[in-house]
């Protein structure tokens, strides 16, 4: 089966993050990697494909950047496509599933899989756009999938527990943390991984229209940035054996005991 | 250019509308004169009453689904709907996940954007600003649609109180369910719902939540324990319900629950941005972690900086001395 997986590539998120002054979007310069929420997505994807099948990547990011990437082939993705486009600063999430959709569409993948959010913008509606655009079904918040005579069944979160649901291929899938435990890639993958074919694509290969993405595609702003209220920090207690007074105390103030 | 009407997407749950949905009509009801609500799944006609208490002149109707996911279908219904000249001025989505669906496929159908993780909500000349946290709640970040009508907001639980405007019951439409073909091919086989007792994890004036802090599963005793004494509910971070100690249905924060209780104690949890914006609402916060650079720190009212394997058991012990 051949798949594809979206793999988005962000700012490490142990760095502090930072908004661009003048429109406030995410700032994105330094080196990007593959976003764990999709490290999921990867591992899901190369256990399904199986030995007949093999999986894509497809990522949009800015600067040609292919480090995130390099970690997903060297996990063992066999190729990629990357959208790179000045055109695409400032692109929205709608925005993002018109490219991810024209880029997907040129692999014709039984299954595209992709994270439920994503680490840095979550916006966590991109997936479904793209399924819509792509005339797919989608399932979306998996714990659990599996494939078996042309459907996926997946194990969906719901507010009370989980749904068992079926969905015929092609279809879209999200996937939360946990579906499934990303390998590390192996020295042998990531020397595999360095000549393994990245694709990059312009708006233009695409076939869309620059209007269509970037700020001016975006149809939405940023108006402002503000500190929210901060909520002040309180009494510090280092326990000396004692502390669970102190709390049952202030349990009694609030009258909860 | 006003905002006249608003629909307001009134998932159910268990027969009734979600709390989240009648936090969205009464918000609605403040900006626009026109509020209508669209429910599926069967079973209107007993929502509308308190659909039309909390502010719904009209309910739209799709009935029930046929245990298809309602994404494809709500938003083909509505679309079809906002095409033939029935245009609100923004649609409101609670974030759920059929919710999160709906608003995706909508804004893909329609070809406009969506605003999402929305906290809060203005109007400035005749237009709505949302506001969202960002950077673990540090920053808001005000936005706004720029293009045409409607605007698709999918507003997070608990950013807006419920107060019923004691109306009379909403009257019921029925929307037909176009044809959509594949894109909802996608249906539910069987439900699993988790066993639980005492409030809910939402609704409880004291949520008791445990983190990877507490070492291994079987600790999770101690937090269910402290919970119960405390006629609260137990939470948990994502750390521990992705490691399987507890089910998803507990899990605090950016992608579980928003909680905004009396009190939150937080064991053994580090506090980490997706998890603070799940719970930085509660009137009062307690935690107890053993590092005293834990973030969990900077938003608590009480912080003990201890072991939770010692704390806990003798705070146990006192309550049910007490009681
Ligand atoms: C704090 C913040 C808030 C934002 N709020 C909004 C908003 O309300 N509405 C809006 O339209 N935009 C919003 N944006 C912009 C939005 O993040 C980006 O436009 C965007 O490209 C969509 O990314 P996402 O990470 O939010 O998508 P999500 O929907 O969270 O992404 C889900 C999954 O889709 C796949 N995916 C997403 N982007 C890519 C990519 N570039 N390459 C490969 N796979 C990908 C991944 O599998 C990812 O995990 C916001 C950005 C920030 C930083
Ligand atoms: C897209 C995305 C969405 C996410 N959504 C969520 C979400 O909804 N909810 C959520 O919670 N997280 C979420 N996370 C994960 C989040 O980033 C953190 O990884 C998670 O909250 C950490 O859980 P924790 O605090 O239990 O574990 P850790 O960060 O490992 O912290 C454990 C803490 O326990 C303390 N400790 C250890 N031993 C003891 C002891 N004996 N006594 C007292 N203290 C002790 C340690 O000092 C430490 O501070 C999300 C992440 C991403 C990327």
């Amino acid at each position: 089966m051949n798949v594809v997986v979206c793999a988005k590539q962000i700012p490490d998120p142990a760095a502090p993050p930072a908004l661009d002054p003048e429109r406030h979007t995410l700032v994105r310069d330094g080196k990007l990697i593959l976003d764990d929420s999709d490290a999921y997505g990867v591992e899901m994807g190369l256990q399904l494909a199986g030995d007949d099948g093999e999986v894509t990547l497809v990522s949009m990011a800015p600067n040609g950047e292919v480090s995130g990437l390099r970690t997903a082939l060297a996990m063992g993705a066999a190729k990629a496509i990357l959208v790179s486009d000045e055109a695409l600063r400032g692109t929205d999430a709608l925005g993002t599933a018109k490219v991810l959709a024209k880029a997907i569409e040129r692999v014709n993948p039984d299954l595209v899989i992709a994270a439920t959010e994503s680490t840095d913008g979550y916006t966590g509606t991109t997936p479904v756009q793209l399924a819509e655009l792509l005339g797919l079904p989608s399932v979306t918040f998996a714990k659990k999938v599996t494939v078996e005579g042309g459907k996926v069944r997946v194990e969906r979160q719901t507010e009370a527990g989980y749904d068992e649901v079926e969905c015929p291929l092609p279809c879209v899938v999200t996937v939360t943390a946990g579906v499934v435990e990303p390998r590390y890639p192996s020295f042998k993958g990531i020397m595999a991984a360095k000549s393994k074919p990245v694709e990059q694509l312009s708006v233009a290969d695409l076939g869309l229209s620059p209007d269509e993405v970037g700020f001016g595609g975006a149809r939405q702003e940023i108006v402002s940035v503000a500190p929210a209220e901060e909520r002040g920090a309180g009494e510090i207690v280092t326990d000396e054996g004692d502390a669970h007074e102190r709390i049952i105390q202030f349990l009694e103030q609030l009258k909860l005991i | 250019m006003a905002i006249d009407t608003i629909w307001v997407l009134a998932e159910q749950q268990d027969g009734a509308p979600v709390p989240t949905a009648l936090e969205l009509l009464t918000q609605a009801r403040a900006m626009a004169g026109t509020v209508k609500a669209v429910t599926w799944g069967g079973g209107a006609e007993g929502l509308a009453g308190t659909l039309g208490e909390y502010g719904a002149q009209v309910v739209y109707d799709l009935g029930d689904l046929g245990g298809k996911l309602p994404g494809p279908l709500v938003a083909a219904a509505l679309a079809e709907r906002v095409r033939s000249g029935d245009q609100p001025d923004a649609i409101f989505v609670p974030t759920t996940y059929d919710g999160r669906d709906i608003a995706g496929r909508l804004s893909a159908r329609l070809d406009v954007p969506v605003l999402t993780n929305v906290v809060g909500l203005v109007e400035e000349n005749g237009e709505l600003h949302s506001e969202h946290a960002v950077f673990g709640g540090t920053q808001i970040v005000t936005a706004r649609f720029t293009g045409a009508r409607p605007g698709i907001f999918v507003i997070r639980a608990k950013s807006f109180p419920a107060e019923s405007a004691g109306g009379g019951p909403a009257s019921v439409e029925t929307l037909t369910v176009p044809e959509v073909g594949a894109v909802s091919a996608a249906s539910v086989q069987q439900r699993h719902v988790e066993e639980r007792s005492g409030p809910k994890l939402d609704e409880a004036d004291v949520v008791v939540s445990g983190g990877r802090g507490l070492g291994a599963a079987e600790h999770y005793a101690l937090v269910e324990e402290l919970a119960r004494l405390l006629h609260g509910a137990a939470g948990a971070s994502r750390a521990i319900v992705d490691a399987g100690w507890v089910p998803y249905s507990h899990q605090v924060g950016q992608t579980g629950k928003t909680v905004k209780p009396t009190l939150y104690i937080a064991c053994g949890i580090s506090g980490a941005t997706q998890h603070l914006v799940g719970m930085k609402g509660a009137k009062h916060i307690i935690a107890i972690n053993k590092d005293p650079e834990a973030p969990i720190f900077s938003v608590a009212d009480l912080g003990i900086v201890g072991d939770v394997h010692k704390v806990l058991p003798k705070l146990i012990e006192a309550l049910k001395a007490r009681s």
